[in-house]
């Protein structure tokens, strides 16, 4: 368990989160910018040290105002990955990886050999980072944070300086360091997709503000998040391939449910990562076989909040086994369809996006 | 070129070499500060460091001669240490060029640190590194080209002083006569072919110098950190 709480004023910006994050798996910090994840961030590695603050990782405390305590960033045991290219121009990769890796006191290089197959970067080991593209660079900037063998793993929007193409080129091998490792990583992003893909445990923030925090499933099924994010409200639900059916349709499932894609190659099994967004569910009052959209889910209304834009809101869904979606739809149409809560409806979901 | 304009020179690469070692060990710490600090004496301090950059030798001579003298604090502090005193020595000349060059070297250590940013730094400290290890295994390597630049600043204005030499040094044979000042004495005498190897020489040398800086400047290695 990570319990960290700081507060700090600038003249333009005030930070004050408490904050109690899951000691497994990632824990993505969300807001747009400004909304003070960075600072966060920065406290907690050590680098901006707020004047009210405590932080706690694991049972070791690593600072404690009251007591006038504060252990200097490079006595704590973490890993960093900046936004930007940060490996060292005067080293090359494999003097960059060993850097940190000595210090540390790893001098046998334990782990060598899986960091660097894990992120693939053992051809690049004599190259200078300058001959490297920027995705190589940050798997390069990820192993050599990994090589110190952190009790905590922090990443600053490792993705955001990067292209499309060398972002999808990154991606696996995050949800590959999302599966073999167990420490837990505190992931800064601002790109909704990223977290949705990535995340287990999600931080909500606004204004240096937390506005929600909770499991990731959880906290995007919330209906009352602050208008803020609601323009990019959705759900992203676990779903395993379930079926290839002979007409090029990829059947997914999710607890007693299941969508029809379109062909996905995949291997039966296989767990994918959807985000549903509530743009694409319609609410209808009962089950429809004239209309074109397969998925159509039985759920009860749970929720009701006006959305970011006005005329519309946003209706929460509960299905049978628990599961939520969200849908946005007209004011006028909640209206007309008289929903309250507590009403039995048909989910139709009209696009689901995969996200791996 | 006869033997006086040899041990002129001789005496003129002896100081510039020992000014220019001293001024790397002297401003890197200073030039590290002046970076890092938000204090307010940022302003005055980088003022008091340029200032020979403005001022007229004779001024920074005249006051070293002041200080250094019988009846200076300096002057006081070394006569009781049993060091005599420093004006009309080649140590005296040695301090008096350290100040008179400060700005050239501090300026270009400085400029490299302030590029460079503090993110190396922030990158190492997470890497374990203390801030010490940093500074000598990140921040120095770093700034290399900066810490050349001043280099070649230093020793090459260092061996173009003439005033403060002057002022401080007089002109002992051996001990503070160096070139610029022999050439002052070749052209007082009216000796024009002794004056022409050393200032030929001169030209030659500073040509080379600051050919050597904007070749530097020129294939980029020089403003990226």
């Amino acid at each position: 368990m990570i319990e960290a709480r700081f507060q700090l004023n600038y003249p333009e910006f005030s930070l004050d989160v408490d904050l109690n994050l899951p000691d497994k798996g990632i824990t993505a910090l969300f807001g747009h910018s400004g909304s003070g994840k960075t600072t966060v961030l920065r406290c907690v590695s050590g680098l901006t040290r707020a004047p009210v603050g405590r932080l706690v990782v694991e049972g070791q405390v690593w600072q404690d105002e009251e007591k006038g305590y504060f252990l200097p960033t490079y006595q704590r045991p973490l890993g960093l990955v900046f936004q930007e290219a940060s490996l060292f121009p005067h080293l090359s990769v494999r003097k960059n990886l060993e850097y940190g890796m000595k210090r540390a006191g790893n001098r046998q290089g334990e782990g060598f050999d899986a960091s660097v197959a894990l992120l693939g970067i053992r051809p690049l080991l004599d190259r200078a980072p300058d001959r490297l593209s920027g995705g190589e660079r940050q798997r390069v900037a990820i192993a050599r944070a990994l090589l110190t063998r952190p009790r905590l793993l922090l990443m600053d929007e490792p993705l955001a300086a990067l292209d499309l193409k060398r972002k999808l080129e990154i991606l696996p091998y995050l949800e590959k360091l999302h599966d073999e490792l167990d420490i837990p990583v505190l992931y800064i992003s601002h790109a909704p997709d990223e977290v949705a893909r990535l995340a287990d445990h999600l931080v909500l923030m606004e204004g240096g503000k937390v506005v929600a925090s909770g499991s990731l499933m959880e906290t995007l099924g919330r209906a009352d998040l602050p208008p803020a994010f609601a323009d990019d409200a959705g759900v992203v639900l676990e779903t395993v391939v379930a079926a290839q059916e002979v007409d090029g349709l990829t059947r997914l499932d999710f607890g007693d449910n299941s969508f029809l894609v379109s062909r996905v190659d995949q291997p039966l099994g296989k767990r994918l990562r959807c985000r549903i967004h509530a743009k694409d569910v319609s609410i209808a009052l009962q089950a429809r076989s004239d209309s074109s959209i397969l998925n159509a889910l039985p759920a009860q209304v749970q929720n009701i909040t006006a959305a970011d834009t006005p005329g519309h809101t946003l209706v929460q869904l509960v299905l049978a086994d628990g599961r939520v979606l969200l849908s946005r739809i007209t004011e006028r149409s909640r209206a007309t369809l008289g929903l309250v809560p507590g009403m039995p409806v048909i989910a139709q979901v009209k696009a689901v996006a995969l996200l791996a | 070129m006869d033997e006086s304009n040899l041990a002129a020179v001789w005496l003129t690469l002896k100081l510039a070499c020992l000014v220019t070692v001293l001024l790397l060990i002297i401003g890197t710490p200073i030039a590290w500060w002046l970076a890092r600090t938000r204090s307010w004496l940022k302003g005055p301090v980088g003022a008091v460091v340029a200032l020979p950059l403005v001022l007229p030798p004779t001024v920074l001579g005249f006051y070293l001669l002041v200080v250094m003298g019988p009846n200076g604090v300096v002057g006081q502090m070394t006569q009781s240490l049993g060091l005599g005193l420093l004006p009309f020595t080649f140590p005296g000349l040695v301090i008096a060029s350290v100040l008179y060059s400060m700005p050239f070297v501090v300026q270009p250590i400085q400029n490299a640190f302030e590029a460079m940013g503090e993110r190396p730094m922030e990158v190492a400290a997470s890497l374990r590194a203390s801030p010490r290890d940093a500074f000598f295994t990140v921040a120095l390597p770093l700034a290399r080209p900066g810490f050349i630049t001043a280099a070649i600043l230093g020793f090459a204005h260092t061996v173009g002083e003439f005033g403060v030499v002057l002022m401080i040094g007089g002109n002992i044979p051996d001990k503070t006569r160096v070139v610029s000042v022999q050439i002052y004495d070749h052209v007082e005498a009216m000796e024009y072919a002794q004056a022409h190897w050393l200032a030929g020489g001169m030209v030659v040398f500073s040509f080379l110098v600051l050919l050597a800086l904007y070749g530097r400047r020129g294939n980029s290695g020089w403003s990226k950190s």
